[in-house]
């Protein structure tokens, strides 16, 4: 047994790890583990969905080789523990990019699906679901099936399943063609939540890639920044970005204060304030401005963290996010991150996939027991009443009422299921 | 890859391990064009090649599947290499079978002494002997650097190839010819993947590492290079104090 925690480094679970390593033999250690077992990517997920305590993790970081690139189509097939850093990497400079990424490189595609994770252009691309052409599946029957699309039930309960059908070995995404890995991006500051909304729907049209920041610390909130970009056509010779410095151990005491919180936010704000004109940026940090710190979840000490990401309806959204900020601002708990996006009208794919139309808003904040117990409490009111939902990947304490509510695919969900397979999401929020 | 001189061609031995993929991946991400992967499961080699085409429009990879401890098969290979005029010859392969396990059962000692020791100085001689110019580099590590009570039988063949490669560079000297040890410290591959993750390297930077190693030429390379120093310590302690430690 060996203990691995989630991202948020909430609490460490013991497992029994089983490291697939190669498509043939990955169907067969998947159809012989002896208690429930789970895929594991990079543990990118805060909460309790990658953790399975007491069980077997299938960990698919050896699954990690491309297996076929179409550069006609760009179809790109390869196995399910290949990274998005490593797929970036290397087709980037060939013309090609992921065509949808979350705000990390450092997960793996298999993770990725099981999460339908949406990125900065969901309002013109959707979720990355929307990309996938083929999934392969394994079931702990030891059946291995290639999933053709949407029109496959399979393939949609799959998508956004959390790991929950099967283990998906290999997958093939339709990737994005581009002139190279060069953006052209500005920053705009907005004073408060109506000036986020109209520069929101200024962009729509115009930006591919849009995310807002918001300084959740100072009075009259609501003020922040928004970034927009699109793909650059012109692309400058220039040498990649700098070294990624890391946190090289969990420091005894959250750094995350109340103190800490204020000067980051608005140092955050008088830099990229100054910062505000269209320049060209290399992907990595416009895609990725926190993989910039390395292991930045260790910053939250020894307790952990949680992010707390809904998605709201867009028909009167205003409301309830400005709510939410006021909840914040009294309970004191302050949030390092305060990230809003106006998402698109595309559908998911998938039957339990997050994205949806809508504003998204997610919050970090470090693990003080009952104070952020009940400060969670009371945000969860404020989605529920307005129709909303929260994401399975960064949770680790939504009410099983809250979940149902917002989720009405899981009664289709649920036949999909693998009998085999079990998290401690899935035992908290469906009961096996 | 920026700043890194890599192989126009190369061959590599053990081509399936988590180690060499990585090595190979940044030398096709910084244009080697020939690559010519043999190992001893026909399926795994096919994968690994497979990715690295797709890696780049720019690299021929072949594959050769044998018995790599078996002597006639590795003299009946090094033909295909040497006609190659590979800039790098990479021996990769090697197992780390449980101390315990192999004390109970000899015929397991006898494999990891094969495997990870006889192998890897047969592929090196044979190629050393078939080529006249280029780096032949072998995959040793810091536990062959002194024995001790947890993993000596694996040390020791790790010992050997050390010997080995040594006799090779007193060999070679002179010549257009190299010879290179590379040490890794513990790594993040399939090999430690029961390991505690908190002590293990990365397998990219390692890999860079080994890659700019290859590149200069190092007759000893410590990877990461902060295991030179750990180990001159330990190989310096006096006996009665080092065996009283729990290492
Ligand atoms: C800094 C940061 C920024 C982020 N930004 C975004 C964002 O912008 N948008 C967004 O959508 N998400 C975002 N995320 C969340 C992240 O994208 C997801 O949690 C993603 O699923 C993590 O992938 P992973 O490889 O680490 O998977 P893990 O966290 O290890 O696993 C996640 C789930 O996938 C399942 N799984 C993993 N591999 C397989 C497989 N091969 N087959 C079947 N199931 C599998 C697991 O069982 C688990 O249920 C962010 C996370 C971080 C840390
Ligand atoms: N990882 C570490 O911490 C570490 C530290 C120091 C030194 N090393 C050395 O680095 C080298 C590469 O190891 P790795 O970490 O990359 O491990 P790995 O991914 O497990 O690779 C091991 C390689 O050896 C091959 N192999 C194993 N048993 C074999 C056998 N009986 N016959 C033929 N080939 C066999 C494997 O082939 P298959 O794919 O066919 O199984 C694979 O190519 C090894 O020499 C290892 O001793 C590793």
């Amino acid at each position: 047994m060996t203990a691995v925690t989630a991202w948020g480094n909430l609490a460490p679970a013991e497992h029994s790890i089983v490291a697939l390593r190669d498509r043939d033999s990955a169907p067969g250690l998947v159809a012989s583990a002896e208690r429930p077992g789970l895929a594991t990517g990079l543990m990118r997920s805060y909460g309790d969905e990658p953790l399975n305590t007491g069980g077997v993790a299938w960990d698919m970081r050896g699954l990690s080789r491309l297996i076929a690139f179409d550069s006609e189509t760009g179809d790109l097939t390869c196995e399910a523990g290949v990274t998005i850093a490593d797929i970036q990497r290397t087709f980037a400079p060939r013309g090609w990019m992921m065509p949808v990424t979350p705000g990390t490189k450092h997960v793996t595609v298999g993770g990725a699906i099981a999460n339908d994770v949406h990125g900065k252009n969901h309002h013109v691309a959707g979720s990355l679901g929307n990309h996938v052409v083929a999934l392969t599946l394994a079931r702990t029957d030891g059946t291995v099936t290639t999933l053709d699309g949407p029109s496959d039930p399979m393939f949609r309960a799959t998508v956004g399943g959390m790991g929950l059908t099967g283990v998906i070995l290999q997958a093939t995404i339709r990737m994005h063609r581009v002139a190279g890995p060069w953006m052209s991006a500005e920053d705009v500051v907005f004073g408060d939540l109506d000036e986020f909304f109209s520069v929101s729907a200024e962009s729509r049209d115009t930006y591919d890639y849009s995310v807002a920041w918001v300084d959740i610390t100072t009075h009259g909130g609501g003020r922040g920044i928004f970034t927009r970009g699109n793909n650059a056509v012109e692309q400058p010779p220039a040498p990649p970005p700098g070294r990624v410095v890391t946190m090289p151990f969990t420091p005894p005491l959250s750094l995350v204060n109340s103190l800490s919180l204020r000067v980051f936010n608005r140092g955050y704000f008088a830099l990229k304030r100054s910062l505000a004109r269209e320049a060209l940026v290399h992907y990595d940090p416009f895609f990725y401005p926190l993989d910039g710190i390395g292991r930045w979840d260790r910053m939250y000490g020894p307790r952990g963290f949680h992010q707390y990401q809904c998605v709201v309806p867009s028909a009167g959204a205003r409301e309830p996010v400005s709510e939410m900020l006021k909840q914040i601002r009294v309970s004191g708990l302050g949030s390092f991150l305060g990230v809003l996006k106006v998402m698109g009208d595309e559908p998911p794919i998938g039957t339990m996939s997050f994205p949806r139309e809508g504003v998204t808003f997610a919050l970090d904040f470090p693990e003080r027991g009952d104070a952020t117990a009940a400060l969670f409490v009371r945000l969860d009111a404020i989605v529920s009443e307005a129709g909303g939902r929260l994401y399975a990947a960064k949770d680790a304490r939504m009410p099983k009422e809250m979940f149902e509510a917002g989720y009405p695919g899981l009664d289709e969900f649920v036949a999909y299921r693998d009998p085999g397979i079990s998290s401690e999401m899935s035992r908290r929020l469906m009961g096996e | 890859m920026a700043g890194v001189l890599v192989p126009r061609r190369a061959v590599v031995i053990g081509a399936t391990s988590g180690m060499a993929e990585a090595v190979m991946r940044l030398w096709v991400s910084g244009g080697t064009g020939r690559l010519h992967l043999v190992g001893r499961s026909r399926e795994r080699l096919e994968a690994v090649a497979g990715d690295l085409a797709a890696r780049s429009d720019a690299v021929e990879v072949t594959i050769h599947a044998c018995d790599l401890t078996d002597p006639a098969a590795i003299s009946a290979a090094v033909g295909e290499v040497s006609a190659l005029d590979p800039d790098v010859v990479l021996i990769a392969h090697g197992a780390m079978y449980e101390q315990a396990d192999m004390q109970e059962d000899l015929a397991l000692a006898d494999q990891q002494l094969r495997v990870t020791g006889v192998s890897p100085v047969l592929w090196a001689e044979a190629c050393v002997d078939a080529l006249d110019r280029g780096v032949v580099a072998v995959i040793g590590s810091v536990a062959g650097d002194r024995g001790r009570r947890k993993n000596y039988l694996y040390g020791s063949s790790k010992g050997m190839v050390e010997r080995a490669v040594e006799g090779m560079q007193h060999r070679v000297h002179g010549s257009r010819q190299r010879v290179v040890l590379i040490k890794p410290g513990p790594t993040a591959t399939p090999m430690t993947a029961a390991l505690d993750p908190g002590g293990l390297a990365d397998v990219d930077e390692v890999a860079r590492s080994i890659a700019v190693g290859i590149a200069k030429g190092a007759p000893v390379l410590y990877v990461p290079g902060q295991w030179r120093a750990i180990m001159a310590v330990i190989r310096s302690m006096p006996r009665p104090v080092f065996n009283r430690l729990d290492l």
